[in-house]
Parts: C-alpha cells; structure tokens; sequence
C-alpha cells in the first residue's frame, strides 16, 4: 500500500470525526488534524483505534505522540504495515 | 474497597461517591445517596426539587469513569506510559446520555460501567445508573482524560 492509497482509506477513518468535510476532501499531507479538521484533541486515540483495525496494525505509545498531521499518520500506518508484512 | 475514594480530587458539594463496591481493570459499581439539602434543590426547581441532569452524568462520570481511570492508573497499567501527580485531574472528553427516570432528593443511586477501552490516557466506559428498586435511571457512553498525566520514563537505560 503506497502513501496515495493510506491517505484515501485515511479520509475513511477521519470522517467521522469532523465536520469539517470539504476540509477533509481536500486534506494533504500538511493538513493538521486539530487545527485544520477541527478533530477533538481526545479523539485522536478513538483515531487511532480505528485506524488500528483499517489497516489491521498495532500503534504504540511512541508512535501515537507523533501522529498529529496527515503525514505523521501516513508515516506512522506506512511504517507499521512494512512490519507487518 | 473505598481506598480509592481518598484519591478523588473532589470535595463537598461536587463530591458524588459514597462507596465503591466492585473495582477491577474491567469496571466498577459504586453508590451515592442525594442529599435533600444539595444546593441544587432549591432552584431546580423552586418547590419542585429534582436532581438535575448534570447532576446525574456527574455522578456517572464520578464513579464510572474517574473512579476506574484513577484505578487504572494507580494499579500498574503501565504500558499506557503516563501517571498521575499532584498537578493531575480528570477531564470528561465526552457524554451522550440518555435519562429514563428522575430522581429526588434522599434517592440512593447505584452506578455501574463498563470499560470499553482504556488507551493513550483515554478511558471509554459504557456506563448506567439505577434506582434503589434497581430500575433503569440513566445509560451512556463517557469518555475521558486525565489532565496533566505525567510522561513516565519505560526505560531507565538513557543516563
């Protein structure tokens, strides 16, 4: 999976958690899920979770702190799934 | 069991746990008995007292969610990575309850939640409230954080 198909499975993930949806459909790797999204900072983890099962891999503490913007994600899930697979 | 009450941050009038009467990794139960003279009686409403319902996600928040997560944090999860410290306390992240009954003053009621996670500092707990005739008071989903939390040190390793 290269970073263009993490980043649309990504926009499932997030969906729920904002409302900012046009923000959404347009987000890049510079977009910040707080102040961008407008996601709720303790979301993150419910995120987090979700995006555990979307990819089928496990995100530790370390690399949960990191995950803040869309490329922080991509990198975390992106890194996770080369060690799982 | 009612060890834990002495870590609660609240005092007097916001305190809305009497006793603890099952506590493990997994959830809680836990009472508290409305006091007739709660400062909310007498404008809510003038005549006409009923327990307000912020009042009653206060107590479900108190002992479903602070009352574990405290639990939690203090019994060695210590994978989560974070502890508590003078400067900690509880946040409620979200609530979406839904009330089934009402309840008066003098009216005990029993709490009981159910720990959906508990990851990264943040605790999601299924959690309802009954009457003392065990009939259904409230039910909801709330989530939160403990403020504050202290990043601990996993490894010893880097001096």
């Amino acid at each position: 999976m290269d970073r263009k198909e993490i980043l649309i499975e990504l926009k499932k993930v997030l969906a729920p958690y904002t409302e900012s949806k046009e923000m959404l459909e347009g987000i890049n790797e510079q977009t910040d899920l707080i102040k961008d999204l407008k996601i709720n900072s303790a979301n993150l983890v419910d995120i987090i979770i979700d995006a555990e099962a979307q990819y089928n891999i496990e995100i530790d503490f370390d690399a949960a702190e990191k995950m803040y913007n869309v490329g922080n994600c991509i990198d975390v899930i992106a890194d996770k799934i080369n060690k799982t697979a | 069991m009612n060890d834990i009450l002495k870590y609660l941050p609240y005092k007097s009038s916001f305190l809305f746990v009497d006793n603890i009467t099952s506590l493990n990794d997994e959830g809680v139960s836990g009472d508290f008995t409305l006091k007739g003279d709660a400062f909310f009686y007498e404008d809510h409403f003038p005549g006409n007292p009923v327990t307000p319902g912020v009042i009653i996600t206060e107590i479900m928040a108190q002992i479903g969610l602070v009352v574990l997560g405290i639990h939690l944090m203090i019994s060695g999860t210590r994978q989560e990575g974070v502890v508590m410290d003078e400067g900690s306390f509880p946040l409620l992240t979200s609530t979406n309850v839904e009330f089934f009954k009402m309840v008066l003053p003098g009216e005990k009621v029993i709490v009981t939640s159910k720990k959906q996670y508990f990851r990264f500092g943040k605790l999601k707990c299924l959690v309802e409230m009954q009457n003392a005739d065990g009939e259904l008071v409230a039910k909801g989903i709330f989530s939160g954080i403990i403020k504050n939390a202290v990043k601990q040190m996993l490894s010893i390793n880097n001096g």
